[in-house]
């Protein structure tokens, strides 16, 4: 008898993935057994494409069996090139092919004030999550996904970062907790990951060790754009060390905070009204923004909350938050909605961008306003100002032209 | 099959005979006009029926041998119980046991619960169903069990085959949540109430004789009176003429899902854009966490303008009905009652009637208000890049769902579509649809989630959305972006045998349905 494996999920409330059971065998060629949801419109292209696959990796004699409730292609590769891996060695890997639209990149500026978490081994839930037009996209390999399924997701968190269009939301992936964490690098990095979010972060040695293994990669698969890294803060120790750990690397772009395992290492409990956490926030807040960089605040659990969740994020903006995560598409749009520039902002955000633009015309090195210096970073987070309050129809694309005339 | 094939004006081929009976295939919107005088049922004599107004008989048995049942008669309920209804399979169960065949089961509706049918139609109780086809009948059906053809119309088709003597019903049942013992009754009171019971009213006009079922007889007279004693023949008490949970739904909710409710919202913006709501507009609200969601987006706006609509159908539900109440609806008439404050509402609110689908729907009727009608959401589980609609049928070839009000809704004046480009790696945009229910000519626009088709027909959405700002695109795109996503799909393979045929509102045929090859 051969090696048997299995990847994938089956179930009442399962959809869109499937369960494959791969044995190996000594003789009778390739056998599978398929029962799927869609077996009158893809059965036969279901089968052909795990054959290629089989044959792809060399495996002539099996018996594959596939409970499919509807995976699209690049679900199935992930699930049965999990179940190959763990019955024989091989080097090789079986990638769906990079989406044209998938090619972008993000700069260290740009506005995070939603980031979307996905469990990274639940892929209905992946393929119309860009279409709800968070900031960002956290495809998640840590603490949404049990210990037994930690390699299959790898496989199905890399084909998806390929094959699934995230309609220009910033690609980011929650790797597991330094050091295991570092295994999963070389599923994400070859495949135009944007942010690696580094959960329960406690001091800036992790991040070193991160950078090197990044840098390997980056070297190995020859990635050329910057690689851009969250550490996310979640214990008594992490909020001490907050500053450092801003400060540790270049490519880190913002301190986020996890709460639920911050109160737990207190000895408390999360509340509403936060007072346990306070100390935190503002330490975290603080640290990012002595770094230069942007302080993302934690999930709101409560998805059927609407209003509470707005009272939250007019708290947290008003605690100097950029923005937070969010566990369902509905929280998209109370989030932005909140985290939006008031009015006073975008009228100085009018006013740095314009000396900006004058400064470029007149071919000076420097942006000043009146007497006033002002550094390149205030006038990227003007510039981002206003990129919100035009996205959310605050003003006008020629609002600069009636500035000039009010002026 | 024996009969002979041709194709309708739609393209597809349809039998010129069905269950022994000449058919007309469908020629096109309004061409096919039936001349003479509508069916009528014999003349009867009040003097046949009790003085003291006293129809009650002891028992739904001796009711329909009252009636006279026997075999090859033509059977009607109606399906205002839902999937609560206890009665229909009642009255089979009586036929069965009485020995009688070959019975032509003639509902408004049929829903899960009636899945202990396919015994009688095992056992020869019950020759064929003209009616929706759901869950398990549309297995059966569709796998080639039924002896007879099935017949699926719309509602308002079904109320046409009436009037035309094309179905002529021997017996209609009438299940009512409270009644007389004259016969007048309701769905508004009584323990299995749900609401209007118009569905019913061309049984109680047409059928030879009609008995009503209630487990809630109240002295004469029963106020209001949906439904005149005067037409009816037989009252019958029972403990129980339905489940409760499974009539009205106490949880009818505008959708969680956050797919639908961009769909929802992408739609209303559509509407917005396209000046398609205004101050007095009317539209049909819909049930479905969809609709009810597109619903509220319309109670918001109109709240924020300061404006009414003047009417809207329901599919009446608590958000219609709080859209009644705060004053952005003036008048929600009613064909159907979908929870128990739109019952509550119907029975106090005098801007709450209850209606039948011989205002909205009826081919026959001097005009039907569906094509008045604004803004109309309604789903499907296909459409092609003709824009042609599938409603009963999955693209794997099994019937699943009943038109109702689909086809009827389809003549108003701006028809939507909000639908997703695939489910479940199925895609809803096909090159053709597997069944034909609606001409694509009748479908104004598609609303995805990856974008919004305009049929290129309306010149007059499309200008008027022109710089919305909202993501048009092809039909053909949309298919293609779902192509590429899912794959092309296969065409699932079919029997040459008719298990089904799909009327058109005027009567006539549109569309086959083929048998399913099974393993």
């Amino acid at each position: 008898m051969g090696k048997i494996a299995t990847a994938g999920n089956d179930g009442a409330d399962v959809r869109s993935d499937c369960q494959v059971t791969l044995e190996l065998t000594s003789s009778g060629g390739i056998e599978i057994d398929l029962t799927s949801k869609v077996e009158a419109l893809y059965g036969a292209a279901i089968r052909k494409e795990c054959e290629e696959i089989l044959s792809y990796f060399g495996i002539c004699n099996c018996h594959l069996v596939m409970k499919d409730s509807g995976a699209l292609s690049y679900v199935i590769q992930a699930r049965l090139e999990a179940a190959i891996k763990q019955v024989i060695d091989t080097d090789k890997n079986y990638l769906p092919p990079m989406l044209d639209t998938n090619n972008y990149i993000t700069e260290k500026e740009r506005y995070r004030r939603s980031r979307l978490y996905l469990p990274g081994n639940t892929p209905k839930l992946a393929i119309n999550a860009g279409l709800h037009s968070p900031d960002g996209i956290i495809l998640d390999l840590e603490d949404s996904v049990a210990p037994a399924k930690k390699y299959e997701t790898r496989f199905l968190v890399r084909n998806t970062l390929r094959a699934v269009d995230f309609y220009g939301a910033e690609r980011m992936v929650r790797i597991n907790q330094i050091p295991k964490g570092l295994e999963d690098l070389e599923y994400v990095i070859p495949h135009n990951v944007h942010v690696l979010l580094v959960p329960k972060c406690e001091d800036a040695e992790q991040i070193e060790v991160l950078e090197e293994v990044i840098g390997e990669l980056k070297e190995k698969y020859h990635v050329k754009h910057d690689i851009w890294l969250m550490p996310i803060i979640e214990s008594a120790l992490g909020v001490i060390n907050a500053y450092s750990i801003a400060k540790s690397s270049p490519y880190i772009v913002a301190l986020a905070i996890g709460l639920e395992d911050y109160t737990a290492d207190l000895g408390t409990q999360r509340t509403n009204e936060g007072t346990e956490t306070f100390f935190a926030r503002c330490q975290l807040v603080n640290a990012a923004k002595a770094a230069g960089i942007q302080a993302i605040d934690s999930v709101f659990s409560d998805v059927s909350d609407m209003e509470a969740l707005a009272e939250n994020v007019k708290r947290s903006k008003q605690l100097g938050f950029d923005g937070m995560g969010c566990i369902h598409p509905r929280q998209i749009g109370v989030i932005h909605e909140n985290y939006a520039p008031e009015e006073a902002e975008i009228e100085r955000a009018k006013m740095i961008v314009n000396a900006y633009i004058l400064a470029e015309e007149q071919g000076l090195g420097v942006v000043a306003l009146g007497s006033k210096m002002i550094d390149p970073p205030v006038v990227k987070r003007a510039q981002r100002t206003i990129d919100i309050a035009l996205k959310t129809g605050r003003i006008d694309a020629n609002w600069r032209d009636k500035f000039l005339k009010e002026v | 099959m024996a009969a002979e094939l041709v194709k309708n004006f739609v393209g597809r081929l349809v039998p010129t005979e069905v269950n022994g009976k000449k058919e007309v295939p469908y020629l096109g919107n309004g061409k096919y006009r039936p001349e003479g005088h509508r069916y009528g049922p014999p003349i009867v004599c009040g003097e046949d029926y009790p003085a003291d107004g006293n129809k009650v008989v002891p028992s739904l048995k001796e009711a329909l041998q009252a009636a006279g049942l026997r075999d090859g008669m033509v059977v009607s309920t109606h399906h205002h119980l839902r999937n609560g209804d206890l009665v229909a399979n009642e009255i089979f169960r009586i036929a069965s046991e009485m020995g009688i065949k070959d019975l032509v089961w003639f509902p408004s509706a049929s829903f899960p619960c009636h899945a202990e049918i396919i015994k009688y139609m095992e056992d020869g109780t019950v020759h064929h169903i003209e009616g929706s086809m759901n869950g398990p009948l549309g297995k059966y059906c569709s796998e080639g069990n039924m002896r007879g053809t099935a017949i699926l119309r719309s509602h308002g088709g079904r109320y046409q085959a009436i009037e035309d003597g094309e179905v002529i019903i021997d017996i209609a049942v009438i299940a009512a949540p409270t009644s007389d013992p004259f016969g007048n009754c309701n769905g508004v009171n009584g323990p299995s109430a749900c609401g209007g019971l118009g569905f019913a009213l061309p049984d109680s006009l047409y059928a030879h004789k009609s008995i009503v079922v209630t487990d809630n007889l109240v002295p004469f007279p029963c106020i209001p009176m949906q439904l005149l004693g005067n037409y009816i023949d037989y009252v019958v008490v029972v403990d129980k003429i339905g489940v409760p949970e499974e009539i009205v739904s106490g949880t009818l909710q505008i959708t969680k899902s956050p797919d639908r409710l961009l769909l929802a919202e992408l739609t209303a913006h559509f509407c917005d854009a396209a000046g398609l709501i205004y101050d007095g507009f009317c539209f049909q609200a819909g049930a479905g966490g969809t609709s009810l969601a597109i619903s509220n987006f319309f109670h918001q706006l109109l709240k924020k303008r300061g404006w009414k609509a003047r009417w809207a159908i329901g599919g009446s539900t608590e958000y219609s009905v709080k859209m009644l109440a705060e004053g952005q609806l003036e008048y929600l008439l009613d064909g159907q009652t979908f929870d128990l404050s739109a019952i509550k509402s119907m029975r106090d609110n005098i801007n709450h009637p209850d209606i039948s689908v011989f205002h909205i729907y009826d081919y026959h009727s001097k005009g039907f208000n569906s094509t008045m009608i604004d803004v109309m959401v309604l789903g499907a589980t296909e459409v092609d890049v003709n824009f042609n609609g599938n409603v009963v049928s999955h693209s794997d070839g099994y019937l699943l769902h009943g038109i109702g009000g689909w086809q009827n809704c389809l003549f108003s004046k701006c028809t939507i579509l909000p639908i997703p480009l695939f489910r479940n790696r199925m895609p809803v945009i096909l090159d053709e649809v597997t069944t034909l229910v609606g001409p694509g000519s009748m479908v104004d626009v598609i609303v995805t989630e990856r974008g919004i088709a305009i049929n290129p027909l309306r010149k007059d959405l499309i200008e008027k959305t022109k710089n919305s700002g909202l993501p048009f695109k092809t039909i053909l795109q949309l298919q293609a972006e779902a192509e590429a996503i899912c794959g092309k799909p296969a065409k699932p393979e079919l029997d040459e045998d008719i298990v089904a045929v799909i009327k058109w509102v005027d009567g006539t045929l549109i569309d086959s349905v083929r048998k399913v090859k099974t393993k």
